[in-house]
Parts: structure tokens; C-alpha cells; sequence
């Protein structure tokens, strides 16, 4: 079962050598399949809007917009606050399109011809989430590099930019699960995007990523304090200013934790059982 | 005797619909089962079984050898699947697609670049390879669909309707293809809403409707049991419909059905074409209409079932 059929004997017949069926390993097909993933990202890349152009006009309204009226008349100590916020909220709304990507994969019937492949069942829907890691890495990049344009200053210096990327990457790949759950669920693309947006706008502005929370009544106080945005953006703040990150840090490992054991398994489940 | 599918009281209920009330099927090993059907039949709901996309309500399967429900990955690794709708993957070019489907059942990247190429070659894609396949033309995406299906060298093919949608002249040069193939000694089921695309692929055929077999025979026993070919003849002068009609008497002993001006006859033999044309050119009767064909659906689905084709309800997936 693991030996590999010759192919290429020069003979021009589409059946000659059938022999031992071939197989792979799971972490293989992943990658073959992340690797369509991103050719398609590369022939279409007005799909990168999400990554590229959104964060830079969010980063420019935020700051110039509300920047001034939030932090006391300084739009720099603003964009020092905003920053990593809205790094944890375009990362939350960068995880949309996965799902909407998977959900037309399958209305097209592309996944049929994969489900009809002996390939680890799991394995279009790693390969879509490991694919998506580029598109994550934009992101950051292009936060860092307009931020640091606008004048934000990552006062820890590179080791604390260095952490928030692997941090924020990380959270980026379990919290993209709930997306590939719902892209599973969702009858079209277009509601997984309902769905999406509908979970990812009061978790994202729900947080502490626009605003410090001391203002917000008693209930929402107590949604920040648990939402995993919160404390992906709390954490990222303390990597790259300062400040206090150990419990930050841990909360959020320990919700990219249970998104992943939670959501994974759903998503995989669903997938097996979508006719 | 082997068979590369055997099926037996497959039924698959959605919702309302019962796609699937109990089916058989069978194919020995390297021949080519049709499943003739009208749309909604329950042909694409009894590939998805086989082919182990869906899990059936109740009935068993084997493919290749295998029980489609207790050895899934052992069908799966040597099975082809061309769907209804060609599934490749329209924003990868042509190689990209057969790579991608190479690599995934573990051929090193070399290897699965020499299988594609070799595809490509074999389905006249060559020229196409490096077009992304949205650019393919039906025809041509049919025929990457089906290359695709083969990189694995799959003993067991399913086709869905591999012609539906494509116009005459691409559908025989489809038909020749599946040809090829079949040479090569897979085991190939087809399906199809044309009696004609199975009597020239099929050595058996099996007709569904509303998820039931209603008949399985040979392509000949078929042709038989629902009186053969149509042979229609149209006189110029209406006048001489009558002399037709005892030359066709004469030639074939049917009874000729009359209508519009045209004259129908069942016939079993193919070579009174020429023989009528000599007799009709003896008697200087000119003729504007002058055919011999298959049965459509419709009129398969009349003599077996005694009402028309029930294609009502939208193919269930």
C-alpha cells in the first residue's frame, strides 16, 4: 500500500501498470492541496483586498477619524492603541473568505472528485486553512509596514513584532476553523458570509480593540473579559509596547486551543456528511 | 463470474423524494454497464453510492471487489468518477489539475508530471495544457474531466451522462474516447438520458425510472423488446403515400403508422435502408424525409412503462 506506481513507461495508455493503488500521507496531500489553494489566491488577486487594501483603510479611518476625539486629541497615541486591535479584528475578518471559498468549492463539485480520491478526509479542509497562512502573513505585513508609516512604534522592537506574528498567526489558523465550519453548514457562500459577519462584528468591536473597556456597561465588561479577540489584542499590545502579557498570552493559547478541538472535528464531521 | 460493480436493493430517500427504491445493478468485470434514465431517475444518486459519496439508506454494494460502506478507502483507491457537470477545477490550467490530482494519490512530483503529460497527449489536450480550464470549450473540459478521472488508474469508471450538453459532432468523438478506454479492460458504468449513446457504448443496459429498474438486458435484447429501429419515410407527393405504404409493407411486413404525411415502421434490420432506397428509385417516388434511428427516450419509456418519461423532478444530488 505505500509503493508508489510507475508512471511515464512511454506507452500511450491510460490504464497500462494498474497495480498496487498508491497512497500518501495526510500532511502531504495538505500541502498539494494548500498549493491549489494558492494558485487560485494568485489568479485572482482582487481576493487579497481583505488582506491588503481593508486593514489600510481601516488603519487611515480609525485613526484620523476617530482617532481624535478617542485619546484625547492625539491621533498618534491613538494609532499606538489601535494597532494591534485592529490586527486581531481584520484577522477575524480575514478567516471570511475560507469559508466562502470551501462553501463554492462544493457547490462546483471540485470536492466530489477529492471525496472520491483515497485522501485523508480531512484533508482539502487542512490544505484550505494552511493556504490561508499567506494571506494572514499579508496582513500583518501590511498593518506593520502602513502603521509604521502613519508613526506607530513598536516600542519593544523587533522580538516583540516577531512574538505578535507568530501569536497572532497562530490564532489566525484556529480561530479560520469556525469559518470552515460554517462554510460547511452554510447552503451558499453568500451566507456564510451573513453567518461570519453576524459572529465576527460584536466579537470584534465587542473587545477592547477600539476603545478601552472602562466605559462600557457592567454585561459588555464582562463579554470583553472572555472574548478571545480581546485577549489576542491585549497580548500583542503588551509584545509590542509593554506591559503586562503572561495572562493575556495564556488566555489566548487556551482559546485558540478549544476553538481548534472544537471546531476542527465539527467542520471535518460536517464535511464527511455533506451530500 | 467477476464483477466490477454489483448492487443490490439500494435505496436512498431525500426528504420527499425517493431517489433510489431498491436498485440493482450489475457489470462483470471489464464491460460497460449503461443506466438509462430521464432526468430525476435516480442515476447520479446511484453513482454518488457507488462511487461512496453517499451513504445509502438500506442495500449493498461492491466495487472493484470491495463493499462500498465497509471498505470505502479500498473502492475509493480504484475507482475513476466523471461527474454530471465536468468537476474540474476551473481556475487551474489543464496540467496544474492533473498534477494536483497525481501528487494527491502520492506520485512523486516527476511521476505525476509525466502522467499528466501523457493524459494530456492521449485526450488531444496538449496544445490546451497551460489554458486555465475556464477557458476550455465543453468538449475539451469533458475530455480533461475524464483525464483526470484516469490518473489514478482507476479498474472501475463511473461516467455521469459524460455527453450531455455537447453537440452531436463532440458527442462521437466522446463516445470514441470511452472506447478507447474501455479497450484498455476497465470496468465502465455510464449513464445516459440517449438510448443511442448506450447501444453504441453499453454491453448491458439497465433502464431506471423514479429510482426502479424497469428492464435490464443487452443492447439488442432491448432494441428488440421495444421493436428496433424507426424507419420514416416522407413522399414528396402526398398522392403516393399509398404506393409507399405497400413497398413498406412489402419490404418489412410491419404496419406502417400514417401521420402528417409521414410513414413509420419498426424494424429490426438494418440493412433494408438501401433496399428501399432501390425499390423507392425503381418506382420514381421521390421522398423528402427518408431516416432510420433509434428510439428516443421517450419512446423507450412508452412501450416499457406504457406512459412517458416521468421527467418532472430535477436530478437529485
Amino acid at each position: 500500500m505505500t509503493t508508489t506506481v510507475p508512471a511515464g513507461t512511454g506507452r500511450q495508455v491510460p490504464l497500462a501498470d494498474r497495480g498496487t493503488p498508491t497512497t500518501s500521507s495526510l500532511w502531504r496531500q495538505a500541502q498539494v492541496l494548500a498549493r491549489r489553494s494558492l494558485i487560485k489566491t494568485w489568479r485572482t488577486p482582487e481576493a487579497l483586498i481583505d488582506v491588503t487594501l481593508q486593514p489600510v483603510v481601516f488603519l487611515g479611518l480609525f485613526t484620523y477619524v476617530f482617532g481624535g476625539a478617542i485619546a484625547g486629541g492625539s491621533q498618534q497615541a491613538y494609532l499606538q492603541f489601535l494597532l494591534p486591535g485592529l490586527l486581531g479584528q481584520t484577522i477575524a475578518m480575514a478567516s471570511v473568505s475560507l469559508g466562502q471559498n470551501l462553501n463554492a468549492d462544493i457547490e462546483k463539485g471540485v470536492f466530489d472528485r477529492f471525496r472520491s480520491l483515497p485522501i485523508g478526509r480531512s484533508a482539502p479542509l487542512v490544505g484550505a486553512v494552511m493556504a490561508d497562512l499567506v494571506r494572514y502573513l499579508i496582513l500583518f505585513v501590511v498593518i506593520m509596514v502602513v502603521g509604521t508609516l502613519m508613526g506607530f512604534d513598536a516600542t519593544n522592537g523587533w522580538l516583540g513584532i516577531l512574538a505578535s506574528l507568530v501569536l497572532s498567526m497562530g490564532f489566525a489558523l484556529c480561530f479560520g476553523w469556525i469559518s470552515v465550519y460554517v462554510g460547511m453548514i452554510a447552503r451558499t457562500a453568500g451566507a456564510v458570509q451573513g453567518i461570519m459577519f453576524l459572529l465576527i462584528l460584536p466579537l470584534s468591536f465587542g473587545s477592547n480593540t477600539f476603545v478601552a473597556t472602562e466605559t462600557m456597561p457592567g454585561w459588555l465588561q464582562a463579554f470583553v473579559d472572555v472574548n478571545p479577540i480581546s485577549h489576542l489584542v491585549s497580548a500583542v499590545r503588551g509584545l509590542m509596547l509593554g506591559g503586562p502579557v503572561a495572562g493575556n498570552l495564556v488566555w489566548t493559547l487556551v482559546w485558540m486551543a478549544g476553538l481548534l478541538v472544537v471546531f476542527a472535528p465539527l467542520a471535518v464531521r460536517a464535511y464527511r456528511r455533506r451530500a | 463470474m467477476t464483477y466490477g460493480i454489483e448492487a443490490a436493493g439500494l435505496t436512498k430517500r431525500f426528504g420527499e423524494t425517493q431517489a433510489l427504491a431498491g436498485v440493482d445493478l450489475a457489470a462483470p468485470e471489464g464491460t460497460v454497464l449503461g443506466v438509462l434514465g430521464p432526468n430525476g431517475a435516480g442515476k447520479t444518486t446511484a453513482v454518488r453510492v457507488l462511487a461512496t459519496l453517499l451513504q445509502p439508506d438500506s442495500g449493498s454494494a461492491r466495487v472493484a471487489g470491495f463493499d462500498v460502506l465497509r471498505q470505502p478507502a479500498e473502492v475509493r483507491a480504484r475507482i475513476g468518477l466523471t461527474g454530471q457537470y465536468a468537476s474540474v477545477d476551473e481556475d487551474l490550467t489543464g496540467t496544474q489539475n492533473l498534477l494536483l490530482i497525481g501528487q494527491l494519490l502520492g506520485l512523486r512530483t516527476a511521476q505525476a508530471r509525466t502522467r499528466a503529460a501523457e493524459l494530456l497527449e492521449w485526450f488531444d489536450l496538449t496544445e490546451a495544457a497551460g489554458r486555465v480550464a475556464k477557458t476550455y470549450s465543453g468538449g475539451m473540459r469533458r475530455r480533461l474531466d475524464l483525464a483526470v478521472s484516469l490518473v489514478g488508474r482507476p479498474s472501475v469508471i463511473f461516467l455521469d451522462e459524460p455527453t450531455t450538453g455537447l453537440d452531436p459532432a463532440k458527442r462521437e468523438e466522446m463516445w470514441d474516447v470511452v472506447r478507447r478506454i474501455v479497450a484498455e479492460g476497465a470496468t465502465v458504468l455510464l449513464t445516459t438520458q440517449y438510448l443511442e449513446e448506450a447501444d453504441a457504448l453499453a454491453d448491458e443496459i439497465t433502464v431506471i425510472d423514479s429510482g426502479r429498474v424497469i428492464a435490464h438486458n443487452t443492447p439488442d435484447g432491448l432494441k428488440h423488446h421495444i421493436g428496433g429501429q424507426r424507419l420514416r419515410v416522407r413522399p414528396v407527393d402526398p398522392g403516393r403515400t399509398q404506393e409507399v405504404r405497400r413497398i413498406l409493407v412489402d419490404l418489412t411486413r410491419c404496419v406502417p403508422e400514417l401521420s402528417r404525411g409521414e410513414l413509420t415502421c419498426r424494424v429490426d434490420d438494418d440493412s433494408l435502408l438501401p433496399e428501399l432506397v432501390g425499390r423507392l428509385q425503381v418506382t420514381g417516388i421521390a421522398v423528402s424525409e427518408l431516416s432510420l434511428h433509434l428510439p428516443s427516450l421517450d419512446e423507450v419509456f412508452l412501450t416499457l412503462t406504457g406512459r412517458p418519461t416521468s421527467d418532472t423532478t430535477e436530478e437529485a444530488a
